[in-house]
């Protein structure tokens, strides 16, 4: 890597002065030479910071998948430039996480952060990495406080601000004129912050809002109320296994042909493989739908298959998108990482092809887009998947930015 | 109207208990007989789902995916009794609970690493699948499904544990094991059998379970603090207690989930009523426990020493 030659220093006195400035000479056209060839070898350091154990590890794996199709298809680098990919496991546990932090700013010296797919962990070791000079992209959560007041010009968030697919499902329900509409989500901040953000669009009152325990094994009491109330929708949010087993008793309780389900963050790309034919029918909100028409998805949605056997999720895809800005970023830059100013301003032009269709960084460096919603459906393979079937929300802005200092 | 909301909710508090027993049962053998505090429960509860949706995808059949669910994981039971959990019979309950807690780990990974992080696809058969039409309301087949097997499991349990003979020398020693193998019993193989046969319990569980639930690793983490409430309530060692136990804790967390937001919105603010009502009912079961446990230290059928 770079090292000085051991040049003998010789035993006469005026050889020996003669033979020390050659050999200072050699040695400082050697430390250049190194030094230069160090710089065009030393790769671009990308950390990934997601779940990759213990139940939540669906999201954290496609994440991982997405990252890994595009350098591996790029042999390796990213805008022309070699990368090092980082990964590590926060094990959904913040003392966790910032320990990867520190470790991945002091001892790697990390050029950019992608993941972070949880709201704890992203607000556990946000500033830490951007004010050590990271440029951290965030490709999963989106908590408030980062699109508001915290936000930071080394702080990229391209997949959305949490409240916005909850807004977006408030928003179906508004223009489909339900009046009863009955909310479920779990009993903790995530669960409140999405029964809000349904709220802020859909302005009637709720008839009824439950809140269940995170670790619900049996959601027979809420299903016997809700059919009891005779709603016009359901509005749930529950991920991970709490979906698996919230639509498979609302299916059985015959529920499904009835009352429509409108769900976010429950039935997705990661559960959908358990659920199959059983959540047909359901609705779903989000800003990326495996059916969208336009050419990148299309190739995107091609790869993923052919490569990992399944459908990817909104979670790869938003990782997907994550990974192509950088290689944007890196190739306007050519390679170099030395300048942050420059690579962030690179970063805002968010000039790269994004399996949207069309993407744009708010002043808050949180995307302006779109949101559909979904309905799954089984396509011609007789898989389980989810077709577009409305638009409720066009160049959507999050609700936080007037918040943010930073004005453009 | 009321009337009918109120008997669903029975009918599935009931069903409740008999899931939470099925879980239970298991437990409180291998803790009451054995003296062993085996957290790892909750590992064979999800090997049995894994096994058995395996099979399923694999024959298509699901009785057949019982009968390897079952059998598989108590082959692996076995196995894990043999190789890491023999020597800790005679050891302090802490150092068990070590143990086992680390066997968590193990099988939350190593399931992880075969099959991936994903739920796991699993379902109902198709000859329980619908519905029975009972005095005007639906109840799904499957759930009387499980019912029908929670009372088998009991039924079975009371029988081998008192009516045989192996349930009396399992009995006798839980309570004077030097006199039992003075009399030239086998009290190892004994020990074994009785720590499969628990698996096998636990597996039953996840086979029954996983279509209703989601088949992921960790599955059988919550599940195991709710069999413990169970097993503290009804009386550790008692299938007895553990049957009782299952349905009362099914009953009292089904309605407080069902009525508690409703009952605090009578005398409270609308908002506030909304987060104290789901708090309290997820309380509930403790506190429960915690009353219990105040009246009867040994729970509502203490086996006698």
């Amino acid at each position: 890597m770079g090292g000085l030659p051991y040049i003998p220093v010789a035993t006469q006195k005026e050889t020996a002065l003669k033979s020390k400035t050659l050999a200072l000479a050699i040695s400082a056209a050697f430390s250049l030479v190194a030094g230069a060839a160090a710089q065009a070898q030393t790769p671009v350091k990308i950390g990934l910071m997601a779940e990759l154990s213990g139940p939540q590890a669906a999201l954290g794996q496609d994440k991982l998948d997405a990252l890994n199709l595009i350098v591996e298809r790029n042999g390796g680098k990213l805008g022309g430039v070699p990368v090092q990919i980082l990964r590590r496991d926060t094990q959904l546990k913040p003392e966790i996480a910032n320990q990867i932090a520190d470790e991945l700013v002091e001892k790697e010296k990390v050029n950019f952060v992608v993941g972070l797919s949880f709201s704890n962990i992203f607000m556990a070791v946000s500033k830490k990495l951007t004010s050590a000079g990271v440029i951290v992209v965030g490709s999963g959560a989106g908590p408030a406080p980062l699109a508001g007041a915290q936000c930071s010009p080394n702080l990229f968030v391209v997949s959305k601000q949490n409240d916005q697919f909850a807004e977006a499902m408030g928003k179906y329900a508004a223009d489909k004129a339900y009046k009863r509409v009955i909310a479920i989500a779990p009993n903790y901040q995530a669960g409140k912050d999405f029964v809000g953000g349904f709220k802020r669009r859909y302005t009637t009152q709720l008839v009824d809002e439950i809140y269940t325990p995170l670790n619900q094994l049996d959601f027979s009491a809420e299903l016997a109320r809700i059919a009891s109330e005779k709603p016009d929708a359901v509005y749930a949010f529950l991920p991970g296994g709490l979906g698996v087993s919230f639509v498979r008793a609302y299916q059985q309780a015959g529920l499904m042909t009835r009352i429509p389900l409108l769900s976010v963050s429950t039935v997705d790309g990661t559960t959908l493989p358990a659920l199959k034919d059983v959540a047909v029918g359901a609705k779903h909100a989000s800003a990326w739908g495996p059916d969208l028409a336009n050419p990148v998805s299309k190739k995107f949605v091609e790869d993923f298959t052919a490569k990992y056997k399944r459908i990817p999720s909104e979670y790869a895809a938003q990782t997907y998108d994550a990974v192509m800005l950088i290689d944007s970023a890196l190739a306007k830059t050519k390679g170099n990482v030395a300048d942050v100013k420059a690579l962030t301003t690179a970063m805002r032009a968010a000039d790269f092809p994004s399996v949207r269709g069309k993407f744009k960084f708010n002043t808050n460096n949180f995307p302006i887009q779109d949101f559909y919603v979904f309905e799954v459906v089984k396509d011609a393979q007789g898989q389980a998947t989810l077709k577009t079937i409305g638009k409720p929300l066009v160049d959507a802005a999050d609700a936080y930015v007037a918040q943010c200092p930073m004005k453009g | 109207m009321l009337w009918s909301l109120f008997f669903s909710q029975l009918f599935n508090g009931v069903q409740l208990g008999m899931l939470l027993f099925l879980l239970a049962s298991g437990l409180t053998l291998v803790f009451g007989i054995m003296n062993f505090v085996n957290l790892s429960h909750g590992s064979f509860y999800m090997l049995g789902a894994y096994f058995a949706a395996a099979t399923l995808a694999y024959t298509g059949s699901f009785l057949v995916a019982g009968v390897v669910g079952i059998g598989g994981t108590m082959v692996l039971a076995l196995a894990v009794e043999r190789l890491a959990l023999r020597r800790l019979y005679a050891r302090d309950h802490l150092i068990q609970v070590l143990a086992t807690l680390g066997l968590i780990m193990f099988f939350n990974e190593a399931v992880r690493m075969i099959w991936g992080s994903q739920p796991l696809f699993t379902a109902q058969p198709a000859w329980a699948s619908g519905s029975i039409s009972l005095g005007g309301l639906n109840y799904p087949t499957y759930r009387l499904l499980i019912i029908g097997a929670g009372i088998a499991v009991a039924l079975g349990s009371y029988l081998l544990i008192h009516r045989t003979r192996i349930g009396m020398l399992v009995r006798a020693s839980s309570t004077h094991p030097e006199v039992v193998a003075a009399l030239g019993v086998n009290a190892r193989q004994l020990n074994t059998l009785l720590f499969s046969v628990g698996a096998g319990l636990a597996a039953l569980a996840g086979w029954l379970v996983g279509p209703i639930v989601s088949v992921q690793s960790g599955m059988g983490d919550t599940v195991l603090i709710l069999a413990l409430v169970v097993i503290v309530i009804g009386g550790i060692g008692s299938i007895r207690g553990a049957f009782f136990a299952s349905l009362m804790v099914g009953l009292v967390d089904t309605f407080g989930r069902a009525y508690m937001p409703q009952l605090l919105r009578g005398f409270l603010e609308r908002t506030v009523a909304d987060a104290a009502g789901p708090a309290l009912a997820s309380m509930l079961i403790y506190l429960f426990m915690a009353v219990v446990l105040a009246l009867k230290p040994g729970g509502l059928f203490p086996v006698k020493r």
